[in-house]
């Protein structure tokens, strides 16, 4: 662990990307306090520019705050995102276990499977399923989660495939220990750091494709996130240009964040297993 | 006296993330027209030697912190780069270990070799063919100009490791560097490679470096001979006096350790038959290719005997082995243990045989998790067979004690240990079972020779003590001979000889046990009793 850590601190923009992620995990958590109305309310005149009559951020098309907005909202983006990237990781870390396992004609239906949701653009996909399911949270963390859980499971079956004829788990498997032991135990430890990896930037994927779903309107109408307020304010960009441009800095900052932790992380788990092989 | 072709002078190389020296002032020289053999075990520092002479070392890893590599006068160490590139190939020569992973896979064979004249020569491209084609029979294969156009894969290892000695010789060099050569190989081949690059170097007049770590293979061509020991040398001088009075006690424990001329164990009276092995066949069909790894396989395995499975590489031992533990199912056949048919069980009906076989793996890294304590490791089967953790725990502890692992190894992680350690700690898990038979396919392979003389000794005493029947699948009969009560010979799937492990060694019955036992290498050296 403590070789982890000094591994992941000698990626200076991992440390970085950790540091605003805590930010705005500080700035959702504590979105309360900084603006205690409600971020729907119309605290102000309509189009204020930033720095302008106590608004820091500006006032929207109907005088609502966006630095309200922003705070609260990424609460929801932050939330959404863990949850349908904790839903598809959780899918797919098991599809892909199960079937680079067990291999033969269980690997080859799964495959087929994976393969169907492939070869639709997933974008489309989770517009067609927020769509046909009406918009609501639940539906936009199903419609991520259906779309993102496929390259995962292919990561994990490929894992799973060559792991499975290491000699330690042929002799878990001669100690008589169960399939799914063997699994959880064996397998799956071992292969967890690809996992953590790819997981860390599929939460930047689902903020950016919750953001599209919202700024195309399908998102949750009642749910306050970065996307909403940017596709809301979509139509006056060129008179009020803050009311898309601050929701949409603090996407980029967050999705760029989680990019360098993922690529932070995969410095530091995979040399660290390459090195241990050597000596 | 002439001036030495290569002379090493203190030389030292150190790790750039620090830590101690890999190699500490290392000297000897390599004179025109002889074979150094420079032995040692793993982590000696016997190739990174070799390397830093090829100035092979990258820098972000090795440096040369000491001393000088001188070549003809001249001093190499801090040579830049491009004067490097002119040395190596026309001044020196490599064979690598695994001639594999040294040719490129896609490329054919004739023009790897070509490649390296036109770089370094001005010849035409017919020139040039003639003088691959005129190599490749100086290194005796068969049909130069098949091979030619051959891929890598076309060919057999022995085939890659000529065409691998080819392209070394390809400009000439003065010096050829050979970095355990036939580890890699087949007995059979070894032999082959061995007297090749023998009859090479006496032809062209070259000095030879050839590392190794197998003393049968040094007393067959070495001229000198350098001991080495983590990265220092400890013992050098004619091969005559290394080989029959070695000095340090270093070199007498390593020479000791080597298997050779075994006596064998005494002849025991034979005893129930636990396992009887009827008809077994196995075919692997992959993309069109049928191998047949096991073709109408008879075989009994005695009450507490120990049987050795000896074959080349591809000889089916291990899938026989696999086979009979239950990991690989046969395509026909019988598996009886105790009368009882084994094949065809499902995994409920298999489940109480489970534990009565257990196995010992070839790689003792790859063999437990590395995220698992040892004690873990151990106790797991029992767990899974019902014992109470504590008692798995205690038991596992008591078994680490057994095969010489006390004090705190139990809680401490696989890569805290040396290869021999984890191979100890293989067995205890094994026998964390109590099974009644073990099969240990090439458990000893991946050692060192000293070590594995150990790991042989506790296999020998812990079969004893638990009377277990033992499958000892190994591709050297040195090692089997020693240990073993008989032998099987393998080849191509099916067994060819089956008989007492003194007889097979010393009146081989069968054509093919004879090749084999010919090609055991270090056959004319008489080994020193070095106990006295």
């Amino acid at each position: 662990m403590k070789d982890f850590l000094h591994a992941f601190c000698r990626h200076k923009g991992g440390v970085a990307g950790v540091i605003v992620i805590i930010a705005v995990a500080g700035l959702a958590l504590a979105a309360n306090w900084i603006f205690p109305h409600d971020p729907w309310e119309i605290v102000n005149a309509p189009f204020m520019p930033p720095m302008t009559d106590d608004t820091l951020l500006g006032t929207d098309t109907l005088g609502r705050d966006i630095g309200a907005g922003i705070a609260y909202g990424a609460r929801l983006t932050l939330l959404l995102a863990a949850v349908s990237t904790a839903v598809s990781i959780l899918f797919g870390v098991s599809v892909g276990a199960i079937s680079g396992f067990y291999g033969g004609r269980v690997d080859q239906a799964v495959v087929g499977f994976i393969e169907l949701f492939q070869t639709i653009p997933s974008f489309f996909l989770a517009v067609v399923l927020v769509a046909i399911l009406t918009p609501s949270m639940t539906t936009v963390i199903f419609a991520i989660a259906v779309v993102s859980w496929p390259p995962l499971a292919r990561l994990v079956r490929a894992e799973f495939m060559s792991l499975k004829n290491r000699e330690f788990v042929q002799a878990a498997m001669l100690a008589g220990q169960s399939n799914a032991r063997i699994i959880l135990t064996q397998i799956l430890p071992n292969s967890l750091s690809p996992v953590i990896v790819s997981g860390s930037l599929m939460v930047a994927s689902a903020i950016l494709l919750e953001s599209a779903l919202s700024f195309l309107g399908l998102g949750d109408p009642n749910a306050m996130t970065w996307g909403y307020i940017i596709g809301a304010s979509r139509s006056v960009l060129r008179d009020a240009w803050w009311m898309s441009v601050f929701p949409g800095v603090a996407i980029l900052l967050t999705v760029l964040s989680l990019n360098l932790i993922g690529e932070a992380l995969n410095d530091a788990l995979n040399p660290k297993l390459a090195r241990k092989r050597t000596t | 006296m002439t001036q030495p072709l290569l002379d090493i002078r203190g030389l030292t190389v150190t790790v750039a993330q620090g830590g101690p020296d890999v190699v500490q002032a290392v000297s000897y020289t390599v004179n025109r027209n002889e074979i150094l053999c420079v032995v040692g075990e793993s982590g000696s520092g016997k190739s990174v030697t070799a390397h830093a002479v090829m100035g092979l070392l990258s820098p972000d890893q090795l440096n040369v912190s000491a001393g000088e590599i001188l070549y003809q006068g001249r001093n190499l160490v801090g040579l830049p780069n491009s004067e490097w590139y002119t040395l190596r190939g026309k001044c020196f020569g490599m064979v690598f270990q695994e001639p594999m992973t040294a040719l490129n896979p896609i490329m054919r064979i004739g023009r790897q070799v070509d490649e390296v004249l036109q770089r370094h020569t001005d010849l035409d491209s017919a020139a040039r063919r003639n003088r691959v084609l005129d190599l490749f029979a100086q290194v005796l294969l068969p049909e130069p100009a098949a091979i030619y156009d051959a891929y890598p894969f076309q060919l057999s290892g022995g085939q890659r490791q000529r065409v691998v000695i080819a392209m070394a010789l390809a400009l000439e060099p003065d010096v050829l560097i050979a970095d355990e050569p036939t580890t890699a190989l087949d007995v059979t081949t070894q032999a082959q490679i061995l007297s090749l690059i023998k009859d090479i170097q006496r032809r062209m007049g070259i000095g030879v470096i050839f590392i190794t770590h197998d003393f049968g293979v040094v007393a067959d061509i070495a001229d000198r001979i350098v001991v080495m020991r983590k990265g220092e040398v400890v013992e050098s001088g004619p091969a005559e006096q290394i080989l029959n009075q070695p000095e340090h006690p270093y070199t007498r424990q390593l020479i000791a350790a080597v298997p050779h001329k075994p006596q064998g164990k005494a002849a025991q009276p034979e005893r129930a038959p636990l396992m009887q092995v009827r008809g077994l066949n196995k075919t692997f069909v992959t993309g069109g290719r049928r191998v047949t790894a096991l073709r109408d396989i008879e075989l009994d395995i005695h009450q507490g005997e120990t049987l050795g499975l000896v074959g080349e590489s591809g000889s089916g031992k291990s899938t026989l082995g696999r086979s009979l533990i239950g990991l690989i199912p046969p395509d026909r056949g019988s598996v009886k243990m105790e009368g009882r048919e084994l094949l065809g069980l499902n995994a409920r009906e298999f489940r109480p045989y489970r534990r009565q076989i257990q196995m010992v793996f070839q790689d003792p890294y790859a063999s437990l998790n590395p995220r698992h304590r040892i004690a873990d490791a151990i106790s797991q089967g029992p767990i899974a067979f019902g014992e109470t953790r504590s008692n798995a725990l205690r038991q596992a502890r008591e078994l680490l004690e057994l095969v010489g692992l006390g004090g705190d190894a139990a809680d401490r992680y696989p890569h805290q240990f040396s290869g021999g350690q984890r191979q100890r700690i293989g067995i205890a898990r094994a026998l964390a079972l109590k099974p009644r038979m073990l099969i240990a396919d090439e458990a000893v392979s991946a050692l060192d020779v000293s070590i594995q003389a150990q790991v042989l000794d506790l296999l020998k005493t812990v079969s004893g003590q638990f009377d277990l029947s033992v499958l000892f699948i190994t591709h050297d009969l040195r090692v089997a001979a020693q240990i073993c009560d008989r032998i099987a010979v393998m080849r191509q799937g099916e067994i060819v000889e089956l008989d007492r492990a003194l007889r097979i060694f010393y009146e081989p019955g069968h054509e093919y046990t004879r090749r084999l036992i010919a090609s055991v290498p270090g056959q004319s050296w008489e080994k020193p009793d070095l106990a006295a």
